[in-house]
């Protein structure tokens, strides 16, 4: 156990440093002078020398990379003629546009971002294992039926356009709620979960519709395996079958994909991020990139890897304990 | 007619078969009756419609668009009939059923205990913790030691025989009166075959219980019924008490069938080769010693380990062997004995962790060519999307033959040879019963011309009349192109069959090696003693007795 969590922290270290490796070298395929881009627009050259002389572009890229590596770590100096200006470890660097330090905006950015992954997360265990439960309860019935077009036009429709439809009957046309801001969970619970509850609907009945699939098809796999038929030979009652013996086989699938959604969603979720408005990492992400605003991007980059990282190394801990016959090794 | 366990007039089934109103007939007017407490075995070979009948038993087929026809009368409760809350009361209460595969027969989820438990409490209104009890007790017995513990164990962690006395105490559970055992020895090696039999017999005689047996194996249902129901293509063709049935068969199939199950107790078929050639020169029998030529195959001081640390498990410990041109070497041993990691060292698919594999005198590296392979699975062991013609034709292909006319007349050459038809080079697998798709396997491996083939456990999945047929095939093939031939399976009676030498294996080690008569009439290791014991003998008598002797003493 030991000693597959600490194998499992090892190869996360090394995939985050391939990653950082990876997404570093978008300094240099990136078009433009980072020292141009740091500096501004109104720089006179001489500002932009001594920029690229604060940042250290003078140097060779090795040894800018494991500065930038050496910052990660144990923080680093920026010094650059009177003023030095000392950045924390873990240091991604400052920000282009408002010379904030990047972990400082990570660390804002991920509580909206975590709060709408955890809610789409809950409404797609919930909904969608529920629904693909049902259908394999019901198999070959008019509920079947029913369950699979719904579930088949969520898969059809786009995030946004949920999301629109949502914000206008809900907001515009039948004026329940208001138009959602987010609000910080610290300040106001009760806000914090009336103004997300859109988001969460928007992401969680997307991504419910692959899961109801999942869930049914697994399931009915799990039903026409050997043990069911014993215990349907003892006679077992289907709902029992279903419920008891057939649903463990659906819940390995459900974990693994679950965990990895919930990663990826950590930095994914930009539609829905954007459409509500919710100052999350996607909208960092998507604002950075909009504007070359280099440190951000990777440092949002490696926020998402490390997240997903972890998803996965959850996953594996989550499945063993579902399934008894896997080891952990 | 009341106090019949089983009455079954003019049982039809048949099964739905692709589109709408096809239908193939599995069951053709079967009708039987069985008191209660009797034994009846149903024996017939794959595909003959066994399992079918004792699936119906239980209205199994309810709800799978399956149609029946003629009446079922279990204990009284008409099953056509029956609704379906008393068709629930029925199973597992009245009649329960033991499965063949007892790993994928039990929730893999669940603890042992847990799953005996809920059925009981399916029937029965009591507490999950008397239920849980209950599970206990039935799981001590059939046998199972220190069963508080072990009913807390999922089924990945007891063994096959565990796992089937497991399910049978599943069976116990409700104290049914009929128990319908489907093949429920098959899976197992022949020792703990026996103990389950043992098992069933005894539970028969003290709880008064009915056994239904279905099984392939007329040596299994020789020891362990009363009377005998031989099924063929949905027909029953012969029906009586077991000792008649075997002594005097009046149809001319079940004649057929007995003769082809391979015996301990019948005279061996000579084998034409040269017998007193390899005998002399034993294990050991390297080139020059006593100017006999370079064996085909020799293996020296064989180790093969897997896993690492204390996980480390040694599944062939130190095996030496040699075999000549135109021998076959038995290779015996229940499972888990490591016959199949040798089989694979031999032919190279499998690096040996030490020790030597020496082929025509030359220490080989990967595969070498004239060594070949003949799985068990015919169904798995050939590409389901490749014609039968061109999985021949891989062979020569890897043996570096480019001429595109002459791979394909050798392969139509030897489908010829293997017994079936040119014609069949474009066809795929799944056009193939069982034994032509072995048939196939061997004419793949004769492809390239090999010296020695390894055939793993060729004939165990097929039925004994194939079984026959394919030992015949192999036996015929050897004498005409002088292949050396290493026979690993589990059934002692095949390998006496078609062997010169034999070697018994148990746990990674050969216990015992030498001349088929010799290693079979005087066994000198008492574990070749044990598993010859408990080989299934087709004569009910014998087999009481030999139950008697068993039991006896304790």
């Amino acid at each position: 156990m030991t000693r597959f969590v600490l194998g499992r922290l090892g190869g996360a270290l090394l995939v985050l440093l391939v990653l950082s490796l990876a997404v570093y070298a978008l300094f240099y395929v990136a078009p433009g002078d980072p020292a141009r881009l740091a500096c501004g627009e109104r720089c006179n050259p001489a500002q932009i020398a001594q920029v690229r002389e604060q940042l250290g572009l003078n140097d060779s890229v090795v040894v800018q990379y494991l500065h930038f590596l050496q910052g990660l770590l144990a923080g680093r100096d920026y010094s650059g003629g009177a003023a030095v200006l000392h950045c924390d470890a873990p240091c991604l660097g400052f920000s282009y546009q408002n010379d904030r330090q990047v972990t400082e905006l990570l660390l804002e950015r991920l509580p909206a971002t975590f709060s709408l992954a955890l809610g789409a997360l809950v409404i797609w265990l919930v909904v969608g294992v529920g629904t693909g439960l049902l259908s394999a309860l019901r198999r070959g019935g008019a509920t079947e039926r029913v369950l699979t077009v719904l579930t088949l036009a969520a898969t059809g429709t786009p995030v946004f356009i949920l999301g629109l439809l949502l914000l206008m009957a809900v907001c515009a046309y039948l004026q329940w709620l208001p138009f959602p801001t987010y609000v910080p969970f610290g300040e106001d619970a009760e806000q914090w979960a009336w103004n997300l509850l859109l988001p969460w609907i928007t992401l969680g009945v997307f991504e419910s519709a692959k899961y109801a699939r999942i869930t049914r098809s697994s399931t009915l796999e799990t039903l026409a395996e050997d043990h069911i038929r014993t215990f349907r030979a003892y006679g077992v009652g289907e709902r029992a079958l279903v419920t008891r013996h057939a649903v463990r086989g659906a819940v390995a699938p459900v974990i693994a994909l679950s965990a990895v959604d919930f990663g990826t969603m950590i930095g994914g979720a930009v539609l829905t991020e954007s459409l509500f408005g919710i100052p999350g990492l996607g909208k960092t992400l998507i604002d950075g990139v909009r504007v070359v605003d280099l440190p951000v991007v990777v440092g949002v980059v490696l926020a998402i890897g490390t997240a997903v990282v972890i998803a996965g190394a959850v996953a594996d801990l989550l499945y063993a304990v579902a399934d008894r016959r896997v080891t952990l090794s | 007619m009341s106090d019949l366990l089983v009455d079954v007039r003019d049982l039809v089934v048949d099964f739905p078969v692709g589109g709408p109103g096809a239908y193939v007939r599995a069951v053709d007017g079967v009708s039987f009756t069985m008191g209660p407490g009797h034994a009846l075995g149903i024996v017939g070979e794959s595909g003959s419609g066994k399992s079918t009948v004792a699936a119906a038993l239980l209205g199994l087929h309810r709800g799978t668009g399956t149609r029946l026809g003629g009446t079922v009368r279990v204990a009284g409760t008409d099953v056509g009939g029956a609704s379906a809350a008393e068709l629930r009361r029925l199973r597992g209460a009245t009649a329960a059923m033991v499965f063949q595969d007892p790993l994928s027969s039990l929730d893999p989820y669940y603890a042992v205990g847990d799953q005996i438990a809920e059925v009981y409490r399916v029937h029965a209104a009591v507490s999950r913790r008397a239920a849980r009890a209950r599970a206990v007790s039935v799981l001590d017995r059939v046998g199972i030691p220190d069963a508080v513990r072990r009913s807390r164990a999922r089924p990945h962690e007891f063994s096959g025989g565990m796992r089937q006395r497991a399910l049978i105490a599943m069976a116990l559970v409700c104290e049914p009166r009929l128990l319908i055992a489907d093949e429920p020895t098959t899976a197992l090696d022949v020792t703990v075959q026996a103990q389950i039999l043992d098992l069933l017999h005894g539970l028969r005689r003290e709880e008064g219980l009915g056994l239904l047996l279905v099984t392939h194996d007329v040596g299994v249902a020789a020891e362990s019924v009363d009377e005998l129901l031989v099924m063929r293509d949905g027909h029953a063709v012969e029906r009586g008490p077991v000792a008649e049935v075997l002594a005097g068969p009046a149809d001319p199939y079940t004649r057929a069938l007995l003769a082809a199950v391979p015996r301990l107790d019948a005279p061996r078929k000579p084998r034409p080769s040269r017998e007193t050639a390899t005998t002399a020169a034993g294990v050991a029998g390297v080139a020059g010693g006593d100017g006999a030529e370079v064996p085909v195959v020799e293996a020296l001081g064989l180790r093969r380990e897997f896993g690492r640390g204390k996980r480390r498990v040694t599944a062939v410990g130190g095996v030496s062997l040699a075999v000549r041109a135109g021998e076959t070497l038995g290779v015996v041993g229940e499972s888990g004995s490591g016959k199949s990691t040798l089989g694979r060292m031999l032919v190279g698919l499998l690096e040996p962790s030490s020790g030597r594999v020496r082929h025509a005198g030359d220490e080989a590296r990967g595969i070498p060519a004239g060594v070949q392979m003949v799985f068990q699975d015919p169904v798995s062991s050939l590409n389901p999307r490749r014609s039968v013609g061109e999985s021949i034709a891989d062979p020569l292909r890897a043996a570096g033959e480019r001429d595109e006319a002459a791979i394909r007349a050798r392969a139509l050459a030897l489908l010829e040879r293997v017994g079936l038809e040119p014609g069949h080079y474009d066809r795929y697998p799944h056009e193939f019963s069982g034994g032509q798709r072995q048939r196939v396997g061997i004419a793949r491996a004769l492809a390239p011309r090999p010296r020695l083939i390894v055939c793993d456990e060729p004939v165990s999945a097929l039925d004994v009349t194939t079984q026959a047929q394919v030992t015949a095939l192999l036996a015929e093939l050897q004498q005409e192109l002088g292949i050396a031939l290493v026979f690993i399976a589990h059934d002692l009676a095949v390998v006496r069959q078609v062997s010169d030498r034999v070697a018994v294996m148990r746990s990674g080690e050969i216990v015992e090696e030498g001349p088929v008569d010799e290693v079979y009439d005087r066994p000198a290791h008492p574990y070749t003693r044990q598993l010859l014991d408990a080989v299934p003998v087709l004569d009910p008598e014998l087999a009481a007795a030999r139950r008697h002797r068993a039991v006896g003493p304790s």
